[in-house]
């Protein structure tokens, strides 16, 4: 039947990559918790956008948008632009996101920057399935818990002084290694990263990640060479 | 903040989410759409390497974050283990904050 690898150890794998993560989550989903709170919103709601919503960037940004006094209007444009990337993300993780409706939802729930590019870093199509279901749960639980700890803790963590506001381009560098393997990959890379940088003066918070996403267009032209 | 902000954001972030991942993503693509798709995650990780580090808002900055991604860099060159690189990443980023 299946001659890939060995999904055992694949899942423990899997868990000691995420729980690495989930220390990373934990910090950001309190300093969100407490970002939330200090915009107004209830232990509750805060916790709901967590649960609900899922997808840091855009809760962030809504709450940010929030506490400098700016409209719900204005708080769902930002937040809509940054999580239409999931979109995006969800067309690389439909393979892993089957099965019956409840299952579907749960999986398209979890689809994030973190489960994509934990998940596409696998070649193998038993593994992604492995490393999306093993990993995404506890990623969810994570940044859930830390929003509750952060919702009732307040004011009392400095993510800034503890660095942790650079954990998540640590964390995403070290994803990155696998994709740089081939030529295409290279150069979809280079785009991707010198576009945002250029971009983000220029135009609202979270276009610039949508347009790095054509970088797949640069890399596709080096297509053929392996090395 | 309001409920109805929190609801409308969670139907319109789940609905990106099923729409790529259900609606237009299980159905049988063709070869070059496939290869466009898996160099997506490479695009994408760079960018939002480079917009973690370099950007605040619409800002383009320089801090302690560049140092940390450089240490991460290298020491995933050097092929140390995922833990290793978060935690000289961020430890490198902390101690240049707590120097300056």
């Amino acid at each position: 039947m299946d001659h890939g690898p060995n999904q055992r150890s694949v899942a423990a794998r899997t868990v000691r990559v995420a729980l690495v993560m989930a220390v990373a989550f934990v910090v950001f989903g309190a300093s969100f918790g407490v970002l939330a709170v200090g915009a107004g919103a209830s232990v509750a709601q805060a916790c709901a956008m967590s649960l609900l919503v899922f997808t840091g960037a855009s809760q962030m940004s809504a709450v940010s948008v929030i506490a400098s006094g700016g409209s719900v209007a204005s708080a769902l444009g930002g937040a809509t632009l940054l999580a239409a990337r999931n979109a995006v993300y969800g067309l690389a993780l439909a393979p892993e996101v089957r099965g019956g409706p409840l299952r579907r939802a749960i999986g398209a729930q979890w689809v994030i920057d973190e489960t994509t590019a934990l998940v596409t870093s696998e070649a193998d199509p038993a593994s992604r399935r492995t490393v999306f279901w093993t990993a995404a749960p506890i990623l969810y639980a994570a940044w859930n818990l830390g929003t509750l700890l952060g919702a009732l803790a307040g004011g009392a963590i400095d993510p800034h002084r503890f660095g942790l506001d650079a954990a998540f381009p640590v964390m995403f560098t070290a994803m990155l290694a696998p994709h740089l393997r081939t030529r295409a990959g290279r150069r979809a890379a280079l785009f991707g990263g010198i576009t945002t940088v250029a971009l983000a003066p220029f135009i609202p918070v979270g276009l610039p990640i949508l347009v790095a996403a054509f970088g797949m267009l640069f890399g596709l032209s080096a297509d053929g060479g392996e090395s | 903040m309001t409920w109805t902000l929190v609801l409308v954001l969670a139907a319109i972030a789940f609905g990106f989410k099923v729409m790529g991942a259900v609606v237009i993503g299980q159905r049988t693509m063709p070869v070059v759409l496939e290869r466009c798709l898996l160099l997506i995650p490479a695009a994408l990780l760079t960018g939002l390497i480079t917009k973690d580090t370099f950007t605040n808002g619409q800002a383009l900055t320089l801090d302690a974050r560049a140092l940390g991604l450089a240490v991460a860099v290298v020491a995933t060159w050097r092929r140390l283990p995922f833990i290793v690189v978060i935690v000289l990443g961020v430890g490198s980023t902390a101690l240049l904050r707590t120097l300056a």
